[in-house]
């Protein structure tokens, strides 16, 4: 067996009052796409970071190539050739793809030269990308391919990816593996961290698997069924989202021909939507993120002004309601982005709990609020949802990216919705709290509430949609039961669902046979 | 090497440490910047903080002077918190506070010379209402055509220092006063004047209306949607629209809540301790409130006790200028130095210092 290429041994970081990892050993070979495999909360994050020098470990040793391997920072990272494609992307929308790559580097050539290799690169391994694009002007998956490109150039030998296809299309995600499996094929090494076991298994030659920051196992992909792998990220098996079929009530919420204007030069128009939600339904609205989801959703939960006529309740426009206003009526909604918009980040879970929940839990009279009363739901929250955090005056920022999503889905389903307009309900969750929230949104459905889930993961919706609609430039396309659709069919929803409302059948018949 | 790190939470025994700290990191560097003047540090820092209160000759006239002179800053800067906290910033108190007293004493001088008791309470209403329309001249133009109200309320400062000086040379003048500019004086007319209200205290009606003040801001703030509003708006505006807040609202509010009690400080301070309208009747306290709110960490309590702080650094630097001949300046910059060094810890209650050797990269 040949020497691996990055050996870690008993690493271990604690932070005050948790161990993110507990003597993690594991070794990663040249050229291996290597998952790393775990519940938010597991201590991959944390692990990663250390690997990319942006946390220090409190003891063990990582070695690269047989030699001692202590990055200081992610500079040093990088120039032992260790890069990172992180999940949320650092570039500037006003800028190129080569300007925005050239910021990236320690010694950028010059812009001509800089080109022609983002060019090279860019053919050689199967990412199309124009350098002189404006990114802003990039899907999420160029966006993406913006990342991996500035990474490639410096030749790495190691490439993290963390949770990279989680706002890719079906067709991008095909690209996307198609260039790892050309650079593992080259001795490139890829740590590749992914909540999606079937990907995993169809990419990942190795796997890792954390559980509360220790090592509980490692397994062959390709050899281990996905259930099998979850059961071990978990420690139990997992159940599966089931509810009785339940017959479709009255419309609740109508959408007649939404038009919206795009906020900025990098927002997305709503052209002409319209939909229908009944009581007992869940209507998916799927689509890559960027194409008018959080334009939508702002729209309906009284964000952004509604135009007149566009937008009905039970029969009543809500056009001149506001966002209290229809939390009054029991509409609500909860945002994709956690930090900042579904919740302040500065602000404790008591606060955040007040930010949505005044009007339909009581917790202000006269305009002042019930701090006990408050307090009482946030600790609700924290229950019903399993959110790990210390108690709910802990700030919104200190909690990792899943269990803060935890305590927005629970706070606008605790406070029983009659329409809940749902952004990305699970993104960043745990496979485990992932089928928590999915079952609590049949249950609310079942209960009667009219939900329309949007999201990027099709097989979630698919999952949990009675109908499915994509969402692409702004266009909705028309909503079919989701029950029996195929992926190429929905597939072709998601790429040009647009100018097709008149041939829409026919269109996806022809694409079909 | 020394690293910041970044609190999960923020440190609340920092937010309260912080302008402990600051006053005697002050202390250490103005005791430093006195002795460079020439000056005894230690007898210059006492006779700024502790003589004014407590020395045998001075402290009958300069302790009721605390209170006359941190009441308008206080109830000044009480008003700017509201909009601070929600990232609204009314840089332009100073001439809220002008035009609040211009026409509070406009009020009381059109009805010279009634002695009704309707009068002051007219007056009040009348100052209340000039600070409020003055600060929504930003406040519209904020929310309708989009202008930064940093600037436009900043520069009505010098429209309405140009106001006063015509008041008190021409429109507002005391016929009775020999050509000379300045209004008739409001202090020593029964029904216009705002009397000191304890003797020996200091307290006249602006120093109740400021504690009472810090009293509502203080329930608002803790108790009430509108604080919390105010606070969301401020931290997460995203997360406030998504919340319900009305941006515009907010910024007509907030610009008008400060505009009010600034006017209302002026009004106070023409009729008592100013007594009339003249050229130079503005002293700076509506910008020395955006010091005293600051460094009450925009909390009421902490604006209170701040403005006490201000105050006491006014009156004790007027002491050692008069006693040790320390050039005004100098004490200027040691009021600076005070909120330079506030800013400069205030990073420490959202972050901690980490003190270790990086290794080589």
């Amino acid at each position: 067996m040949t020497a691996p290429l990055l050996d870690l041994r008993g690493l271990t970081k604690a932070y005050p009052g948790v161990i993110a990892n507990d003597d993690v050993s594991f070794a990663i070979q040249p050229g291996e796409v290597h998952a790393l495999l775990g519940e938010n909360g597991a201590g991959k994050s944390t692990l990663v970071k250390m690997i990319y020098g942006l946390v220090k470990p409190d003891s063990g040793t990582m070695a690269l190539n047989g030699t001692s391997y202590t990055p200081a920072e992610p500079r040093a990272a990088r120039a032992q050739g260790v890069a990172m494609v992180f999940q949320h992307f650092s570039l500037f929308e006003a800028l190129t793809v080569a300007e925005n790559i050239a910021l990236g580097m320690e010694n950028p050539p010059k812009p001509r030269d800089l080109s022609a290799r983002i060019s090279d690169v860019s053919h050689a391994y199967g990412l199309p990308l124009d350098p002189e694009s404006l990114v802003g002007d990039l899907s999420a998956g160029e966006r993406q391919r913006v990342e991996i490109i500035r990474c490639l150039l410096q030749d790495p030998k190691l490439l993290i990816m963390d949770e990279p296809t989680s706002v890719l299309t079906p067709q991008e995600v095909e690209i996307l593996f198609h260039t790892l499996r050309k650079l593992s094929a080259e001795g490139t090494a890829i740590l590749y961290i992914s909540h999606k076991l079937e990907e995993i298994r169809a990419l990942c030659d190795a796997a890792t698997i954390l559980r509360l920051g220790k090592v509980v196992g490692a397994c062959d992909p390709k050899e281990t069924s996905a259930a099998r792998m979850a059961e071990l990220m978990v420690g139990k098996s997992l159940a599966q989202p089931a509810r009785d079929a339940a017959d479709a009530g009255e419309v609740l919420l109508e959408a007649r021909g939404l038009n919206l204007p795009a906020a900025s030069a990098f927002g997305t128009s709503l052209r002409d939507i319209r939909f229908e939600v009944r009581a007992g339904e869940i209507l998916g609205i799927g689509g890559v993120a960027g194409n008018g989801q959080d334009e939508l959703l702002a729209v309906l939960s009284g964000e952004r002004p509604t135009p007149v006529g566009a937008v009905w309740f039970n029969g009543e426009d809500l056009a001149r309601r506001t966002p209290e206003a229809r939390r009054g009526l029991g509409i609500l909604s909860a945002p994709e982005e956690r930090l900042g918009h579904a919740a302040a980040p500065d602000m404790s879970l008591t606060e955040n709990a007040v930010l949505t929940g005044s009007a339909r839990k009581g917790l202000t009279k006269n305009g002042f609020i019930g701090w006990g009363r408050a307090r009482a739901f946030a600790d609700e929250i924290i229950e019903r949802f399993d959110v790990r955090t210390p108690g709910n005056h802990v700030a919104a920022r200190a909690l990792s990216g899943g269990n803060l999503q935890k305590f927005v889905v629970g706070r606008e389903i605790l406070q029983d919705p009659v329409v809940l307009v749902i952004n990305q309900p699970t993104w960043g969750v745990d496979a485990s709290a992932a089928a928590d929230i999915r079952q609590a949104l049949l249950d609310l459905a079942q209960k009667g509430a009219a939900v329309i889930v949007i999201s990027q993961d099709l097989d979630e919706l698919l999952e949990i949609s009675d109908r499915f609609c994509a969402l692409n430039e702004g266009r909705l396309s028309d909503p079919r039961p989701a029950r029996g659709l195929s992926m190429e069919e929905i597939g072709l929803m998601l790429g040009g669902a647009h100018g097709m409302h008149e041939a829409d059948g026919t269109a996806l018949h022809e694409a079909t046979t | 090497m020394i690293r910041l790190e970044k609190r999960p939470t923020p440190s609340r025994a920092w937010s309260l440490g912080t302008p402990v700290l600051a006053v005697l990191l002050t202390m250490i560097a103005g005791g430093a910047m006195f002795a460079a003047l020439g000056q005894d540090p230690f007898e210059t820092i006492r006779i700024i903080f502790w003589d004014p209160l407590f020395h045998e000759r001075f402290a009958a006239f300069s302790r009721p002077q605390l209170l006359v002179k941190a009441g308008p800053l206080i109830l000044i800067a009480i008003g700017l918190s509201f909009g601070f906290r929600a990232g609204i910033w009314n840089i332009g108190a100073e001439g809220q506070y002008i035009v609040g007293a211009l026409s509070g004493a406009a009020f009381g001088l059109a009805f010279y010379p009634s002695e009704s008791v309707l009068l002051f309470p007219g007056m009040i209403l009348a100052g209340i209402l000039g600070g409020l329309l003055w600060a929504m001249i930003p406040a519209v133009l904020k929310v309708f055509a989009n202008t930064n109200e940093i600037l436009v309320s900043l520069l009505l400062v010098y429209v309405a220092e140009a106001m006063l000086a015509s008041a008190a040379t021409g429109w507002l003048r005391n016929p009775d006063g020999q050509g000379f500019p300045g209004s008739r004086n409001l202090a020593r007319h029964p029904g216009t004047d705002n009397p000191e209200l304890f003797a020996g205290t200091g307290i006249h009606w602006g120093v109740l209306a400021a504690f009472i003040a810090v009293i509502a801001a203080y329930v608002l703030f803790q108790k009430h949607m509108f604080g919390y509003q105010i606070k969301l708006a401020g931290q997460a505006p995203r997360a406030a629209r998504f919340s319900g807040v009305n941006p515009g609202r907010m910024v007509l509010l907030c610009l008008g809540i400060s505009g009010a009690l600034a006017g209302a400080a002026g009004l106070f301070e023409v009729s008592g301790p100013a007594g009339q309208i003249t050229i130079d009747f503005n002293a700076g306290y509506g910008f020395t409130a955006i010091i005293v709110a600051f460094l009450g960490r925009l909390h009421p309590i902490g604006i209170l006790f701040a403005g006490l702080l201000m105050a006491l650094t006014y009156i004790g630097g007027e002491l050692a200028q008069l006693m040790l001949q320390v050039p005004a300046p100098a004490i200027q910059a040691f009021q600076g130095m005070l909120l330079f060094f506030l800013l400069a810890l205030d990073v420490l209650s959202n972050y901690r210092i980490r003190i270790g050797r990086a290794a080589a990269a």
